[in-house]
């Protein structure tokens, strides 16, 4: 292998990981720009869908299978936890909103660690070593999935948005909460279908990092941490911000890896998050101030 | 006496545990246009607010068609039949025309929403033109106009207006009382809240002027309009 060829595939593999990240990250971005709350509970959410994952799995069905169902799951319980637990109690005040979701991050998670305690588990897939042979580099297979349906999952996103009375209403939410009212859309349900959109999202990640990843009552806060540094860089609240910031740190991260050893690989979002809130506040895709 | 249409009963609002309104009470009569006039900051959008279903009254009732609906929620006043176009418009402003529009009539069918986008349309032929444009850039009279026209498209029995002329040039001022008239003709109730008081005047059946959260006068539009003591002590003209 040439060294162009590391660094090609070092920028692949950066890309792959980035995929998933983004896609953590739009359902962080979506549920910012149209409640305006960061919603603090994500990460526990994401823990949350991983043990759904496993235990799917433990029952013998495949991540993969589980997929879809997991998805459509944890949009009914994102919607009910908006509409029935984080709309009524925070009495219209985002102050307020901010706090359940955070005080939800932490029942989440104690109840993880109630009924799993804090063993690290793994799966065992049988095409969890499996890799495409691409001439220049091999590309672990579950890693080159998770690029593949995060990418189709952005693609149905934006059809959701630009294309259905649903996408159109939630978009009008977003910039015009009292418009919406007056015009007629019921902005308590929109909020609950952006917020099980974001668990849904989460649902998804949860099963692509399944096969290669290990399950613990708080992974979910290392991604959401790195989510969140994406959804600053790609300017709160925008998507397409998400999924190129999501990109973008998957290959900062892989590069740095390179360069300064694997356990240093998060050093370099980090590196790069701190210099852009110093010289572009707004995100490196936000609009400008 | 012909039941009315909307009847505002002893009307008690305002923010935060404070009142803005006193106790206000006014009836609409259907198929006519009534008038609320006022300073700045006396309470007339918050009246308005209180109709439409985005401030909760203290006290009082609001009786639309025969039924209560000052504890509904704004989306089931809308499909009531009660629309409210807001000061300021509200537009989407990332939303194209032909969105901002389709989402007044969010609840109803295809084929009724292309109906009434049909109609919508031919009052506004200007907005076909600008179908695709997104809302945010239009003129401040197109913006009204799709505001207004997003209200249509909600398929309203009682349209209420909140300063639909402001902003707008004199031309344009007095092209927008045309147009209330006509919508009224075709069959529109219409609660007018305006500060161009005499074109307001003339156009409504009836007027009420607002002083600090309270109706102190009221009477015909002609009443009002010949009553000159009035324009000056309560409208400062
Ligand atoms: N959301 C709010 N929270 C607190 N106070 C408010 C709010 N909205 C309006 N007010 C106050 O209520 C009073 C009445 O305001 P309102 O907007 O109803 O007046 P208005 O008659 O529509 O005035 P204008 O002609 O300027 O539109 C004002 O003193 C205003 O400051
Ligand atoms: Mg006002």
């Amino acid at each position: 292998m040439t060294s162009l060829d590391i660094l090609a595939a070092a920028v692949l593999n950066g890309l792959m990981s980035g995929a998933v990240y983004a896609l953590i990250a739009v359902g962080l971005t979506l549920v910012y720009g149209v409640l305006h709350i960061i919603n603090f509970a994500h990460g526990a959410i994401l823990s949350a869908a991983m043990f759904a994952a496993y235990l799917a799995f433990q029952a013998g069905v495949d991540p993969y299978v589980a997929m879809v169902p997991l998805a459509l799951i944890f949009f009914g319980l994102g919607y009910g936890l908006q509409r029935l637990v984080i709309g009524p109690a925070s009495h219209g005040d985002d102050r307020n909103i901010l706090l359940i979701t955070l005080g939800l991050s932490i029942v989440i998670e104690n109840l993880l660690l109630a009924v799993f305690n804090s063993d690290t588990r793994t799966v065992d897939v049988a095409y969890g070593f499996s890799t495409l042979d691409l001439g220049f580099t091999f590309l672990a297979l579950p890693r080159a999935a998770a690029f593949g349906v995060s990418c189709l999952v952005a693609v149905l996103l934006w059809i959701l948005l630009a294309q259905t009375d649903t996408g159109k209403a939630i978009r009008a939410v977003a910039k015009e909460k009292l418009g919406a009212s007056l015009a007629g859309i019921d902005v308590a349900h929109i909020y609950a279908v952006t917020f099980g959109l974001g668990a849904a999202c989460l649902a998804i990640a949860a099963c692509l990092l399944l096969p290669t990843y290990y399950v613990h009552p708080r992974v979910g806060n290392a991604y959401v941490l790195v989510a969140f540094t994406i959804v600053v860089l790609g300017g709160m609240g925008s998507i397409p911000g998400a999924i190129a910031g999501g990109l973008f740190v998957g290959v900062v991260e892989s590069l740095s890896g390179l360069m300064f050893g694997e356990s240093l690989g998060q050093l370099g979002i980090f590196v790069i998050f701190i210099l852009v809130l110093l010289i572009r506040p707004t995100g490196l895709f936000g609009a400008k101030a | 006496m012909a039941e009315a249409l909307l009847e505002v009963k002893d009307l008690v609002a305002g923010y935060d545990g404070t009142s803005v309104l006193c106790g206000v009470s006014l009836e609409v009569e259907a198929g006519s246009i009534v008038a609320v006039l006022g300073a700045n900051g006396v309470g007339k959008t918050t009246l308005n607010k209180v109709l439409s279903g985005i401030v909760r009254p203290q006290r009082g009732e609001v009786i639309f068609d025969g039924q209560r609906i000052d504890r509904k929620s704004p989306a089931d006043i809308v499909a009531a039949g009660l629309v409210h176009v807001p000061e300021g418009r509200k537009l989407f402003p990332d939303l194209s025309v032909r969105e901002n529009l389709e989402l007044g009539s969010y609840r109803r069918g295809k084929a009724e929403r292309a109906r009434t986008m049909e109609q919508v349309l031919t009052v506004f032929p200007r907005l076909k033109e600008r179908f695709a444009q997104r809302a945010g850039t239009l003129s401040g009279g197109e913006q009204q106009m799709v505001a207004i026209g997003r209200g249509m498209m909600g398929q309203p029995r009682l349209l209420i207006l909140d300063e639909p002329s402001l902003g707008l040039a004199p031309r344009l001022v007095e092209e927008m009382f045309t147009l209330i008239g006509r919508l009224n003709e075709v069959g529109l109730t219409i609660l007018l809240v305006e500060q161009n008081v005499m074109q307001s005047l003339e156009l409504a059946d009836a007027a009420h002027v607002m002083e600090h959260g309270c109706l102190v006068l009221s009477g015909t539009g002609a009443e009002l309009a010949g009553n000159s003591e009035l324009a000056k002590t309560y409208l400062g003209m």
